[in-house]
């Protein structure tokens, strides 16, 4: 065994005393008990498993996924093609540049109420409700990817004659590949948090429906269950997303 | 025997923002099949003059002509080497040697085979499918030049090309580009704020002084090259007479 390996099996064995750990904890914890509503780790993952076996929980997320997926194709379209024309053209920037700067700083969590009151309580709402949390990220990330092509690479492009389509597709565009990849990794982070939020603001559907429900009927280790869920899911997606652009594009031919 | 003149400047002026005056008035001749040397310390508009040769950047006043043609961009009769290399981090070596080549619309077997042959020149064969990250500084230059030889223009612009890698590497590309020059009919126009430099490798010499950058002088160091080693001609006396005669007039541009 190598010694690259051998870190590898530490970081390894410290992540699951890490988990151990924290499981522990909630166990311990839901045991005390510190509150009624606090389920222990055990009951929660069984309520996980009676879940699962009873098919609820695949059904809620085929409602959940339903508008999340929707809310990211549309915001990898639209936004990454509207991030990479406000990189290429000044007028495009001058017009929409503080728009996206004030999107992305504001709570826009706060917007969904007013999604209801105009596109009502259906799917539309709640795509929306994805779209303006995923897309300010995803924007921002393809301007800045294509505003910060290294200016030495443009200018040996002009200098052996290369047009400005040949500098889009050949420069700026592979260059800017990797900062729009991680736009969409934390878009759809962001898009995670959209779709609970529509969920459990606009109409309880999918798991939203799962923790409103199971919280209604005090039946906490299928509340916390369905939380749980959505936590690791999102994570797990996340991280895979992580390990692929790192797999696609490692630092080294990033170039900046 | 005087050289006939490729590249001319008249009177080139560059400001920017109308404030700050980078070069005034520049006047130069510079000879085909030579070597020239744009030197002067930093802040004195070189690179700037040889962005506007390159037709990279415009001149704010006055014009540039390149073979009897006024310059209004950039030509396939120059080729530009960076001083940061400008290399494609995402392809690999052959690919950034042909890279001139893509751009012109060149086939890919044709344009491959013409820069497989600049990389053995350059001693690169075992690393064509390296990636830059996995170069040396000095290798990568090499790489940077390979692309400029690639593409066969009769000036090549080079701006501080050795300014980025170690004493020893810079003394061996020295050398291998007064060897080069022998061999092709190429003009080079090279931009360094090494005095050392300057003498060893130019058949001329035009020395900038700073803010507005002006002409100062020009020098034609006329030493004996043919049939020397390297530490001949660090030893020649014409070569000591010339970094002397150019660190009198730098010296009173260093603050």
């Amino acid at each position: 065994m190598n010694s690259k390996e051998l870190i590898a099996k530490r970081a390894l064995v410290w992540q699951l005393i890490s988990f151990a750990l924290f499981f522990g904890l909630w166990e311990s914890a839901g045991r005390w008990p510190i509150s009624l509503a606090f389920p222990p780790f055990s009951k929660t993952s069984l309520a996980l498993l009676r879940m699962a076996a009873d098919g609820s929980l695949a059904k809620a997320y085929l409602s959940t996924l339903q508008p999340l997926i929707i809310g990211i194709v549309l915001c990898s379209i639209a936004g990454i093609g509207f991030g990479i024309a406000m990189g290429l053209s000044r007028a495009v920037e001058w017009f929409s540049l503080p728009v996206f700067i004030i999107l992305q700083a504001a709570p826009m969590a706060a917007i969904i109420p007013l999604i209801t009151y105009i596109y009502g309580i259906g799917l539309t709402a709640k795509v929306l409700a994805v779209v303006v949390l995923a897309a300010p990220v995803i924007v921002m990330n393809s301007y800045k990817g294509i505003r910060n092509t290294n200016p030495s690479l443009i200018q040996m492009c002009r200098s052996f004659l290369g047009t400005r389509r040949q500098e889009v597709m050949k420069i700026i565009l592979p260059h800017a590949a990797a900062l729009i990849f991680a736009g969409l990794r934390l878009g759809l982070a962001m898009g995670f948090i959209g779709i609970v939020i529509a969920e459990l603001l606009i109409t309880p559907t999918g798991i939203g429906d799962l923790i409103t429900y199971h919280s209604s009927v005090a039946d906490y280790p299928e509340m916390f269950a369905a939380i749980a869920s959505i936590i690791v899911l999102a994570a797990l997606t996340i991280h895979a997303l992580e390990r692929l652009e790192q797999k696609l594009f490692p630092p080294e031919i990033r170039g900046s | 025997m005087p050289a006939e003149t490729i590249v001319e400047a008249r009177g080139v002026g560059k400001s920017y923002d109308g404030a700050v005056e980078a070069l005034k008035d520049v006047n130069l001749m510079l000879p085909h099949g030579r070597l020239s040397t744009l030197l002067g310390p930093s802040g004195c508009g070189k690179t700037t003059l040889l962005k506007i040769i390159a037709g990279l950047i415009p001149p704010s006043s006055g014009e540039v002509w390149v073979k009897g043609k006024k310059v209004e961009g950039p030509g396939p009769e120059r080729a530009f080497v960076f001083q940061d290399f400008a290399l494609l981090p995402w392809a690999n070596v052959l690919r950034n040697v042909a890279f001139g080549l893509e751009l012109r619309g060149i086939p890919k077997e044709q344009r491959s085979e013409i820069a497989r042959r600049q990389i053995a020149e350059a001693g690169l064969s075992d690393f064509e499918s390296s990636y830059p990250h996995q170069l040396s500084g000095g290798m990568k230059q090499r790489v940077g030049l390979a692309r400029a030889l690639a593409v066969d223009a009769d000036i090549i612009l080079m701006d501080e090309p050795f300014s980025s890698v170690d004493e020893q590497t810079r003394r061996k590309f020295q050398e291998e580009l007064l060897d080069l020059l022998r061999h092709k009919q190429k003009t080079v126009i090279f931009v360094t704020h090494s005095i050392e430099e300057a003498a060893y490798l130019s058949d001329q010499i035009v020395l900038l002084s700073p803010r507005p950058g002006t002409v100062s002088k020009i020098i034609q160091p006329n030493i004996e090259r043919a049939g020397r080693n390297p530490d001949e001609i660090r030893r020649d006396k014409n070569y000591l007479d010339v970094v002397e005669e150019i660190w009198q007039i730098l010296k009173h541009y260093v603050v």
